[in-house]
């Protein structure tokens, strides 16, 4: 059973009417946002705890209690905040941009009830510095929330004065890492800070802070308007709701969608991309969760439910949802060897197993695409990767040694081909 | 490191850019962005003024702007943070260019999700026209560099030329915008086949009423 529209969230996603705010009210959002509010904050967590709601920025970690951290009766010196990760950067990933652009005011109703639950005296708002027309569609949907009484003081005529605020980032993946993303809204350069103290003891100014994905907030609102136990309708047990899938590569009309979590493989791909291009068997790999995900060959991939346990199960992950298809046509070990430029260009150089490592993994890797290498070279690689992983303070590290580690897992044949047809002869370094 | 930018001569560059100031309507926007943040913590605020600055030296050079030393320092003077701790988020993060690049900054995504759909192409089409990565055409028209993902996977291949997507390329399209500009033609932004978005070509497969008019799903909530 596919999802009907009805139970969809993002009804603008592709942008057909317009973000501004009287279609985004004709659409429901900012209806009687007050009662939501007058729920209560406590009552509003364990509502969106009961919905199964989990993190939609790739780690899956349940919302609700997440929002729970926070101290119940911050003061006047030490506010909360809540800080919203719109840096979206993994490859792959196309989500965010959509809600931001197309459904703004979704993302600044879900601040304001998020921002309320947890006690939150202001939310920032961290987009990503390339997206600039997407900024200049955001800023415009807060000036307009602020101009209607909707956010700001009394917002919403419930007695309670909230704030949002627009940060602009400047081209830096690690700053979609919540730690870094502090960094960065403090002023300073985005490398990772050690934990603990975790975000909701010591965060944004050293004050308690939960950093949230746009899509987790986005759809709060919704949540709690239709009930919890609608949200949980969707999906198997453990991985509840609509989800925005993002594919992209080689089928035949990439697009965004919100499915039902769990919907097969197969049938994401059918419905809504036309297919693989060149039909069915022409699929080689699948990587399912955005670059930072083990790769999945195509006859494990088929049948699989696009959920975060299901994925987990075949050794990947959900991720953000970014399903980067793969024909046989890819010079697979190129895709791999890509992704692994791409973590060296984004390590923040702090940690040197990271900083080193992925440079090192990187030309191991561009030397294994033209078979250049000794057949040892393989096991040694995938010795590494295992050594650069769980070493680092953040996750930007595993996310390198993992594509790595999926390729050998399931092509190691083909990097074996490639360096018998080389010749098995390792040329000098360079 | 190896591919870091040429930083310009200091002297010269301070000569050029020593009383830089900003304008009085970036003056003002550069205020706006200090008060989003709490009293005492203005140097949340140097991200936006860094970039707010390129954009004034762009204006004033008629390219796309840079970072002089000089400008710099008047920036970190104004949020009263040490320059070296300003200089720190110019250098760490890649969207301030620290040497001077064209009227158009052509940014091509070369990571996976592009590079499967043909991202070669789009490079080939710049290279076609003279444009080397890293570089400034000699007539200072072209700035070329590939980026990591720009997170519009889903109508790759895509390049960001100064403020604007342009997506869904091919080496013909892509030559067909480079042309454009050079001559000042108009170009369209966006998806660059016949297609709304992200949505899928030929037409949405759910939602479609949304296409005609702004629909309003809640009478069909039970």
């Amino acid at each position: 059973m596919s999802l009907a529209n009805k139970d969809r969230i993002f009804t603008n996603l592709y942008g057909f009417q317009s973000p501004g705010l009287a279609e985004a009210k004709k659409r429901g959002d900012w209806d009687k946002t007050k009662k939501l509010l007058d729920i209560g904050a406590d009552e509003i967590i364990e509502r969106i705890k009961a919905s199964g709601l989990r993190g939609r920025g790739g780690a899956g970690f349940p919302t609700g209690m997440k929002w729970s951290f926070m101290p119940k009766a911050p003061t006047e010196n030490r506010p909360n905040f809540l800080v919203i990760n719109a840096d979206e950067s993994e490859p792959g990933s196309c989500k965010d941009r959509e809600i931001i652009r197309h459904d703004p005011h979704k993302l600044i109703e879900g601040a304001l009830v998020a921002g309320f639950a947890m006690r939150a005296r202001a939310a920032y708002i961290y987009i990503r510095g390339e997206f600039i027309f997407e900024a200049k569609v955001l800023e415009a949907a807060v000036a307009e929330a602020y101009a209607a009484g909707l956010i700001g003081k009394n917002a919403c005529k419930s007695g309670y004065d909230f704030d949002v605020f627009v940060h602009r980032g400047a081209g830096a993946y690690i700053c979609g890492e919540e730690t870094a993303m502090l960094e960065s809204l403090e002023g300073k350069k985005g490398q990772p800070r050690l934990k603990p103290p975790f975000p909701a003891g010591a965060g944004l100014y050293g004050c308690p802070t939960t950093v949230n994905n746009v899509e987790s907030i986005a759809v709060a609102p919704t949540i709690l308007r239709r009930g919890p136990d609608w949200f949980k309708s969707f999906g198997n047990p453990g991985n509840a709701g609509t989800k925005l899938f993002q594919i992209s590569g080689h089928v035949n009309k990439p697009c965004v969608v919100e499915e039902a979590m769990s919907i097969p493989f197969s049938e994401l791909i059918e419905k809504h991309c036309g297919g693989i291009r060149g039909g069915r068997d022409n699929l080689l790999a699948v990587i399912p969760g955005g670059s930072s995900v083990p790769l999945v060959p195509a006859d494990q991939i088929w049948d699989a439910p696009m959920d975060f346990d299901g994925l987990k199960a075949l050794g990947s992950g959900l991720g953000t949802a970014a399903v980067i298809v793969m024909d046989k046509s890819t010079d697979i070990v190129r895709a791999i060897a890509r992704l692994s430029y791409f973590y060296k260009h984004e390590s923040c150089g702090q940690c040197t197993p990271c900083r080193e490592g992925t440079g090192w993994m990187w030309r191991v890797m561009e030397r294994l695409r033209e078979g250049n290498a000794d057949i040892s070279e393989i096991d040694m690689l995938f010795d590494v990767t295992k050594q650069v992983e769980g070493h680092t303070i953040c996750a930007l590290g595993d996310a390198a040694a993992w594509p790595i580690q999926g390729l050998i897992r399931h092509f190691r044949p083909e990097l074996e081909r490639r360096i018998a047809e080389h010749g098995g002869m390792l040329e000098a370094a360079e | 490191m190896a591919d870091a930018p040429h930083i310009p001569d200091e002297a010269e560059t301070r000569a050029k850019w020593g009383d830089f100031a900003w304008t009085p309507e970036n003056a003002k926007t550069a205020a706006m962005y200090i008060a989003r943040y709490p009293a005492g913590r203005q140097a949340s605020a140097v991200m936006a003024l860094l970039d707010l600055a390129q954009r004034q030296v762009g204006a004033e050079t008629k390219t796309q702007g840079w970072l002089p030393v000089p400008v710099i320092e008047y920036v970190a003077a104004q949020l009263g943070m040490p320059y070296m701790r300003a200089y720190e988020v110019a250098t760490f993060y890649t969207m301030y260019n620290l040497a001077p690049v064209g009227r158009f900054h052509v940014q091509v995504c070369g990571t996976t999700p592009c590079m499967l759909r043909g991202s070669d192409d789009v490079l080939a089409a710049c290279k076609n026209r003279g444009l080397v990565k890293g570089g400034t055409t000699p007539d200072g028209l072209f700035t070329l560099t590939e980026v990591e993902c720009l997170g519009a996977c889903a109508n790759a291949p895509m390049v960001q030329i100064n403020d604007d997507n342009f997506e869904d390329l091919t080496y013909d399209s892509m030559s067909a915008i480079l042309e454009a500009l050079a001559t000042d033609k108009p170009v369209k932004i966006g998806p660059q086949i016949k297609r709304q978005t992200s949505c899928p070509e030929g037409g949405p497969t759910t939602l479609k009423e949304m296409v005609k008019a702004n629909h309003d799903y809640r009478g069909e909530w039970k």
